[in-house]
């Protein structure tokens, strides 16, 4: 079934969306989720490389049975409007983990937006996003975590820190925290910046070239999206294909 | 190898150094004292190439090259090392990652092979040995909690492994205790006391001076060379005080 309209920035959610890009993609892809379920003590783990050169949405409904986990890890690299939704609930003791990264420049939108229902008791989530961007790109990160009355012991967090490599490129962090229960732990924190150019000047002092200096910088910026990330060939594959966007940047 | 000639330089609008000539021939280890705010770290600075310092006026030519034509990275390529007073914390990059770049940056832009992992490993190995230093912490982020001491240890390391032929040791010795200021100094003389290579020392204090006998001491005040002499110069600093000196 059809929702048949298009969402506007006057919806939280699209805030700062490309609207053109999502008229492009149309209703019918604004429909399309993938639906997973993890079972009472399963786990999932997803890795994905996202973006090309054409509008893309990648919407997903993750429902955690008693005990269960999913792990979503991402690299956005857009060259056009990029969007990756998670829609997560957490039954009693489950876990959600997310690791994402935006990368790239041009004039382009990537953005990750997270739903996260803590419904029962004793479930815990953990997203840690990360944005590179130069031109006049952005990234975007809308995280929103709602806690249910009875959700107590409910332990969850949001981590967000960009790093704008031009004057032009922007990032914008929405933290929405929802909570009805008593007894909970909500960190979030979101922190916008640009190089260390004492830890550039200091690398290149010592015989390393700029862009390798920035490139080290940058891994080691967005490295902590996937530390959580055990398969150490994933983690290098998002990582190159986060890396691989910068250097065709020439900055 | 390293001639400075009527040298000024600026920090925003600021004149820092007000015509400073100094030659440092291979083989020398020379040491620059001075006064707080007379230059000593806007000159090394300024040879690093460090943003923020402008040179106004005057040449440096290092190893026969204008050393103002070149980035701060072809200046390590070309062989010049800046001690850091204040070593820089690098949270996510390993010292080996970092030092293994840096070191083979400078290989290709000499036209030298590359090290392997296996060899700079032993390379890196080797010099932390120098400085008494622990492998482990070579393979902690660079600086990361580390040290005021352990800081000027992991430069001095970082130098063993990048040898380079002119070393500027921005005041190496302060935050050192006794034992590692010795160290710190063997580790100097070890890497760097060679006929074909050079030191400018900056140091406030004789004690750096007692490891590391200088060649020659020069005094730094209101931003140019105001004396040159003997170790015994540095000597008759510490009893007597700048004033009595440079009256």
């Amino acid at each position: 079934m059809s929702t048949a309209t298009l969402p506007t920035r006057r919806d939280e959610a699209w805030r700062y969306a490309d609207m053109d890009a999502v008229a492009r993609l149309g209703v019918v892809a604004l429909d399309q989720w993938q639906t997973i379920n993890v079972a009472a003590g399963e786990s999932v783990t997803r890795c994905m490389i996202v973006g090309s050169d054409a509008p893309e949405l990648h919407r997903f409904r993750v429902s955690l049975g008693e005990g269960a986990k999913a792990a979503f890890f991402v690299t956005n690299r857009g060259g056009d409007y990029t969007r990756v939704d998670l829609e997560i609930r957490l039954a009693k003791g489950a876990h959600f983990e997310f690791g994402g990264v935006t990368i790239g420049g041009g004039s382009a939108t990537r953005e990750f937006v997270t739903q996260v229902i803590h419904a029962e008791p004793d479930a815990t989530s953990n997203q840690t996003v990360r944005a590179v961007h130069w031109g006049t790109g952005t990234g975007n990160f809308l995280g929103e975590i709602k806690v249910a009355r009875h959700a107590q012991k409910t332990d969850a967090a949001q981590d967000f820190k960009a790093l704008l490599l031009e004057a032009g490129a922007s990032a914008n962090a929405v933290p929405q925290l929802e909570i009805f229960a008593d007894d909970v732990k909500c960190a979030h924190g979101a922190t916008v910046g640009e190089l260390d150019e004492a830890a550039r000047f200091y690398m290149m002092a010592r015989g390393v070239d700029p862009a390798t200096a920035q490139r080290l910088l940058v891994q080691a910026f967005i490295g902590d999206a996937f530390v959580s990330l055990d398969d150490e060939a994933e983690r290098e594959t998002l990582l190159d294909a986060a890396l691989s966007a910068l250097e065709g940047a020439r900055l | 190898m390293l001639t400075i000639t009527d040298l000024h330089a600026s920090v925003g609008d600021k004149p820092i150094l007000k015509g400073l000539t100094l030659d440092v021939p291979a083989g020398e280890i020379h040491a620059i004292m001075g006064p707080n705010g007379a230059g000593k770290s806007t000159l090394a600075n300024v040879l690093g190439g460090k943003p923020g310092y402008e040179v106004t006026g005057g040449s440096v030519v290092f190893r026969g090259q204008d050393l103002f034509a070149l980035e701060p990275h072809e200046r390590a390529a070309a062989g010049l090392f800046l001690g850091f007073q204040y070593p820089v914390e690098i949270p996510g990059v390993s010292n080996v990652q970092f030092l293994r770049e840096a070191l083979n940056a400078q290989r290709r832009s000499r036209d030298e092979a590359p090290l392997t992992g296996g060899e700079f490993l032993k390379l890196a190995k080797d010099k932390a040995g120098l400085l008494k230093m622990d492998m482990d912490m070579l393979k902690r982020q660079v600086n990361v909690g580390f040290s005021g001491g352990e800081k000027k240890r992991a430069e001095m390391v970082q130098m063993g492994i990048l040898d380079p032929a002119f070393a500027v040791l921005d005041e190496t010795d302060s935050g050192l205790d006794i034992d590692a200021l010795r160290i710190v100094g063997a580790g100097i003389n070890a890497i760097m006391r060679s006929p074909d290579k050079a030191v400018l020392l900056i140091t406030h204090y004789q004690r750096l001076l007692d490891v590391v006998r200088p060649d020659k001491v020069s005094i730094l005040a209101g931003g140019r060379i105001v004396e040159t002499g003997g170790p015994e110069l540095a000597l008759r600093l510490e009893a007597e005080g700048y004033d009595s000196v440079m009256a």
